[in-house]
């Protein structure tokens, strides 16, 4: 460690002397994002509490009552919690069995590899090996057909059940690739000094595994709802994008085409609901990733 | 063995999930001739010129990206770790702002607050934003890649080394650094690769003539060319991830954001 201590107090000394020059090193990064990311998104902000003749105004945002609207952002806020609950539940389970769940060390490395590719698999080729799939000519509905179950019309894979079945697709590979790590970063000597005290599995799990895992699995779900509730690729492929479009990103995707709507403002408070509601993810994420690293590193 | 029953159960059922769909469409996709099994499908798309148009704009695109999001991202974190390694989670911040700002957001924005520039006015200026967008979405793999990479070597030494021997931050930036990192910015060109190659959200609602809005529009004329597209697509993704695991063999698997 000691000489790192001292390329420091060496480095702070630089530092001083030529303050304004070590900046510019990093003003290429901080221009790029500001011109393709901040500036933008603050822009965007800024003008869904102005109006057209640019002075001060709520009705941007008091336009996001209109009941449409506001279904819309209950379907998305709906299919991301079913989608993060269900990709969450089954993601962790998966995570459970390849890591301390003790199966071959080859599935679990073979499951990491599939999550990898999995987790990048979305948008719409995910949409047509669904379609291919469970769609009304899908391989799995004609089979099911078949042996006499006939899945149409009572189920479609364009309605919120479909959508969820799809949108967990690619959520369980980003719960196993985050969990697999929290779980193998859980110390055998806590499960051995449970059980010398003569704690049952229902014990162990009950008082010391769930509670250090908890933080770390909300946050993971927390993050699975971000990533349902922003995806719009799979969405528009399935629900085929029209004005009926009931996910918001499908809905903020449309405002960008159609100029010849009544209030150009209502677009940019449609993204501001949507950053406000990533901010609050990316928070509460953060903020339990914090609680589990008491315990968990990993 | 009744131990290890439910660690199975759910094993099992794990993989039939990720399994059957991507069976499934292998098998849809075999069936573009009525009666044989055939590859009819995936030739009818490969013989597309409109396959061969958008794939090759889109992998022009993907190269362009890689380019600058290395140029911009290297000096950053050579430098950061160098003489500003209190700006570090600064940095990470800005760079794990995508996930806050979805692709759709970002497109939006852009879109809106360059709207009436040259950069929405030519189909040049549209390409920019496009690639602008991308290198966006690419930080966050990026910088995580390089960063970790710096970590291994000692920049310290190697720029005063570089230094003595009367060398400036161009020559060691690009002799130096560059050479130093250069697996770890192959690991995270992969992942920007395989995420530009099958982006659609930002490509076509910036109308670009992109692989992405091909896959879209092809799927409302053709039954299973999308199916085989799915396949192509999947298996090029496999490969790029692979490529990227191969290379940083040991490192973690990287997060997608939403798409």
């Amino acid at each position: 460690m000691a000489p790192l201590t001292q390329t420091n107090t060496r480095q702070s000394v630089v530092e001083r002397r030529i303050f304004s020059w070590t900046w510019l090193g990093v003003a290429p990064f901080f221009l790029f994002v500001a011109a393709f990311l901040i500036w933008p998104t603050l822009s965007i902000i800024a003008q869904s509490f102005l109006d057209q003749e640019r002075r001060l105004t709520l009705r941007n945002i008091l336009e996001l009552g209109h009941p449409f609207i506001v279904s819309s952002y209950v379907y998305s806020l709906q299919l991301s919690a079913v989608t993060a609950i269900g990709g969450g539940i089954l993601g962790g389970l998966l995570a459970y069995a390849i890591t301390i769940g003790g199966l071959p060390r080859p599935l679990r490395d073979a499951v990491l590899s599939f999550s990898g590719v999995a987790s990048n698999f979305a948008g719409l080729p995910l949409a047509f090996a669904f379609i291919a799939t469970l769609g009304q000519l899908g391989v799995v509905t004609q089979w099911l057909r078949s042996i006499g179950i006939s899945l149409y019309p009572a189920f479609s894979l364009y309605s919120f059940w479909g959508l969820s079945i799809v949108y967990i697709y690619f959520q369980i590979p980003l719960m196993v690739l985050i969990m697999a790590p929290a779980f193998e970063g859980m110390r055998r000597e806590w499960r051995e000094a449970a059980e010398s005290l003569g704690a049952s599995s229902w014990h162990y799990w009950r008082y010391i595994g769930l509670p250090i895992l908890l933080p770390s699995i909300l946050g993971t779900m927390v993050l699975l709802f971000g990533n349902a509730f922003g995806a719009h690729a799979t969405a528009f492929q399935l629900t085929g994008g029209g004005s009926q479009g009931n996910v918001v990103t499908i809905l903020i995707g449309a405002q960008i085409s159609s100029d010849a709507l009544a209030n150009p403002g209502l677009g940019n408070a449609l993204a501001l609901g949507m950053i406000v509601i990533m901010g609050v993810c990316i928070g509460l994420y953060t903020w339990l990733q914090r609680l589990s690293a008491r315990w968990l590193r990993s | 063995m009744l131990k290890r029953f439910w660690p199975w159960f759910w094993f099992i059922i794990g993989a039939t999930y990720f399994l059957v769909p991507l069976y499934a469409t292998f098998d849809f996709s075999l069936r573009a001739r009525r009666g044989e099994l055939s590859f009819a499908a995936y030739a009818n798309v490969l013989n597309d010129i409109k396959f061969v148009e958008s794939f090759w704009f889109s992998f022009q695109t993907a190269l362009a990206t890689i380019v600058i999001s290395a140029l911009v991202i290297v000096p950053t974190a050579y430098w950061v770790q160098l003489r500003m390694p209190r700006l570090r989670p600064v940095i990470e911040f800005f760079t794990l702002l995508p996930f806050v700002v979805p692709a759709v957001v970002l497109v939006f924005s852009l879109a809106r607050t360059y709207n009436r520039t040259p950069l929405t006015d030519s189909r040049e200026g549209l390409w920019v934003l496009l690639v602008g967008s991308y290198v966006i979405l690419s930080f966050p793999y990026m910088y995580r890649a390089v960063d970790t990479g710096l970590r291994a070597i000692n920049i310290h030494d190697l720029t005063e080394a570089a230094q003595s021997l009367g060398a400036g931050w161009f020559t060691i930036l690009a002799r130096v650094i560059f050479p130093n990192v250069y697996t770890a910015l192959l690991s995270g060109a992969f992942i920007t690769f395989a995420i530009v190659m099958g982006e659609f959200t930002i490509a076509a609602l910036l109308a670009q003539p992109a692989f992405g809005p091909y896959m879209n529009r092809l799927a409302s004329s053709k039954v299973y060319e999308p199916s085989a597209l799915a396949i192509i697509s999947f298996a090029l993704t496999w490969a790029a991830i692979a490529a990227m695991q191969w290379i940083g063999r040991g490192a973690q698997a990287r997060i997608a954001g939403p798409r």
